[in-house]
């Protein structure tokens, strides 16, 4: 089976710094692969690229088996390769339905605009999604940020994407919001479509995820089956270990000796320590 | 208040959006309010003013600029500005006029090429925003002063004058007096036809707000041009097409001021722009665009126009005309800033 996304060695850089080096991915219909890393990872740099918004500089990007190189979002989406941003998936002063369909206005005939069909289908795809809006016609500003995620996913799987690309979705959602998104996720891989879900939270990627993808600095450090790696391990990855056990020296340096002790701790416990 | 979420929804997250408070936070609102005690206020201190012959004076006043602030407010829903757009009348009316003189073709043939050459000029503001990605505030501001510039430049260089020659007797003038500077007379009161295209083209600009893809990438471009962009709106064109757009409506109020006075004056047109930004941030549009509407620019002109001829049939010092547009932008925009906040909380 062919991939439906599949990334080898892509780089990108932005003038002299280099935002992302040697990264590959692979994403089939009905798995979900978690793009992990710390701030400043390269996570978004990825994300613009599978979405379209910017053209990787070296490697190749094929969709379906076919290498592609996208000018705009447009051409992503008329792939099938829908993307939920995290803060830029809607226009908070439009209604609800105005941003379901944006982009993808359905239309009757000298431009004019199905209103109802619009309206109708917006109510039924949420309340499928078990949102509840009375009014469509309130502005999508005023809905929780779980909401506007689920609105945007829903947006997505209603308009026929094969792969959906989620920017840390649960990054600013409380602990309930966050694990209905995540059986969102769930719902769309059981469907049969391809998710790549980026977040730096492996316990949100850990129960969903079918492999992980884990960067730091631009690089990848790992790329790993679900069966090949333990949740310890992928948060240790994720900590970026190394860095940890310094945060400990240097705490117990300056004699902060009872939250170096905890660290140092942490660290046993995650396998990545050699010393004591 | 307590009392209310527990008699009301089972979802108390939903809150109730009762039809009074639906008419609150539309854009017009604030707009309507003004004008309706605006109206209140002229009828009871000026005799003259609710006679039908001053009434249609204020409706024409009110169309010059209205017709403008149609193109202005869906710019600024887009997210724009154009300060160009005061002396983009002149000049358009000016192309008219020197090509038709000096080339002593039908004024149709100068009408038409007057149209192309500003269209050109509103989508020369909208690339050069698109290319430098300055605020449309400088580029326009470019673009206003050498507009302003080439006014006088080329009129003085093809007629000797700071004013074109008029063109009053040329073929084809009464036709196209007809069409841009004509009177209709209804019930025995004279009407200027500009109140019709005002009318008209505040409703097709409505039409195209609410009711058509390009007014919903018009809101979106404003409201969230990054968000626009990821879901495949083609923000660059929209932005463009909305710079051609108060072209046209500039390429239009220049026409009408062709018709109906033979020559131009082509240092007319300063500060104009900013009545036409007045009339729409009256009528409830943002300056931080993605909110607005046509209907409330409209409503704006309306104010602008009663104001305007208000005061002089109260026999009020016309001095204070401009106090009194001042006061009223105030009062629009810190209501349009609370209904924003309500709208997005």
């Amino acid at each position: 089976m062919t991939a439906l996304v599949k990334l080898t060695g892509v780089g990108k850089g932005y003038g002299s710094v280099i935002a992302l080096r040697d990264v590959s991915l692979e994403v089939g219909a009905g798995e979900v692969v978690c793009v992990l890393g710390d701030n400043g990872a390269g996570k978004s740099t990825l994300i613009k690229i599978v979405a379209g918004l910017h053209r990787h500089d070296t490697g190749t990007y094929e969709v379906d088996g076919r290498p592609v190189a996208f000018a705009s979002p447009r051409d992503a989406l008329d792939l099938g390769i829908a993307t939920v941003y995290q803060d830029l998936a809607v226009v908070p002063l439009m209604p609800v339905w105005r941003n379901f369909f944006l982009g993808s206005e359905k239309r009757k005939g000298l431009g004019r605009l199905d209103v109802d069909l619009m309206r109708r289908t917006t109510r039924d795809e949420l309340l499928a999604m078990g949102i509840d809006l009375r009014d469509v016609d309130q502005p999508i500003g005023t809905l929780s940020g779980g909401e506007r995620q689920c609105v945007a996913i829903a947006r997505a799987v209603y308009f026929g994407a094969k792969v959906l690309v989620l920017d840390e979705p649960t990054a600013a959602l409380g602990v309930k919001q966050a694990g209905v998104v995540l059986r969102y996720i769930v719902q769309a891989r059981e469907r049969g479509l391809g998710v790549v879900f980026i977040t730096h939270n492996p316990h949100h990627a850990y129960p969903v995820g079918d492999r992980f993808l884990i960067l730091n600095r631009g690089r990848p450090i790992g790329y790993h089956a679900k069966d090949e790696i333990t949740r310890e391990e992928l948060t240790a990855l994720m900590a970026g270990g190394a860095e940890l056990e310094q945060l400990a020296h240097e705490l117990q340096a300056t004699g902060t000796t009872a939250a170096a002790r905890e660290l140092n701790e942490d660290a046993r416990e995650l396998g990545i320590t050699d010393d004591d | 208040m307590t009392q209310a979420t527990a008699e009301g929804s089972a979802d108390e997250r939903l809150a109730r959006r009762d039809p009074l408070r639906r008419l609150l936070v539309r854009p017009e609102f604030g707009a309507l309010i003004g004008a309706v005690a605006l109206f209140v206020l002229f009828s009871v201190t000026a005799d003259a003013f609710l006679q039908t012959s001053s009434f249609s004076n204020v409706l024409y006043s009110a169309s010059t600029f209205g017709i403008m602030a149609v193109g202005v407010s869906l710019l600024m829903i887009g997210g724009e500005f154009d300060l160009s757009a005061g002396v983009m009348v002149i000049s358009s009316a000016l192309v008219a006029s020197l090509v038709s003189f000096q080339l002593t073709l039908n004024v149709w043939a100068g009408v038409a090429i007057s149209l192309v050459v500003t269209l050109a000029l509103g989508v020369l503001n909208g690339v050069l925003y698109v290319w430098t990605r300055l605020p449309s505030f400088i580029v326009t501001l470019a673009t206003f002063l050498m507009l302003a510039g080439a006014n006088l430049g080329v009129t003085k260089a093809v007629t000797g004058n700071v004013a074109s020659d008029s063109i009053g007797d040329m073929d084809g003038f009464q036709s196209a007096k007809g069409l841009f500077a004509s009177e209709v007379g209804i019930g025995g009161v004279n009407v200027k036809v500009t109140v019709f295209w005002w009318i008209g083209f505040t409703a097709v600009a409505t039409w195209i707000l609410l009711r058509t893809r390009a007014g919903n990438w018009i809101f979106a471009v404003g409201g969230n041009a990054d968000s626009a962009r990821a879901v495949g709106v083609p923000v660059a064109r929209t932005k463009i097409a909305l710079f051609a757009g108060v072209a046209f409506c500039a390429w239009f109020s220049g026409m009408h001021l062709l018709f109906a006075f033979p020559a131009i004056q082509s240092g007319e047109g300063i500060g104009n722009e900013f009545f036409y930004i007045i009339c729409a941030v009256i009528g409830g549009c943002l300056l931080t665009g993605g909110y607005g509407s046509a209907i409330g620019a409209a409503i704006g002109a309306f104010i602008y126009g009663m104001v305007n001829q208000g005061i002089v049939y109260a026999g009020w010092n016309p001095d204070w005309f401009r106090f009194f547009l001042g006061a009223a932008l105030l009062a629009a925009t810190v209501l349009n800033h609370v209904v924003r906040r309500r709208a997005e909380r």
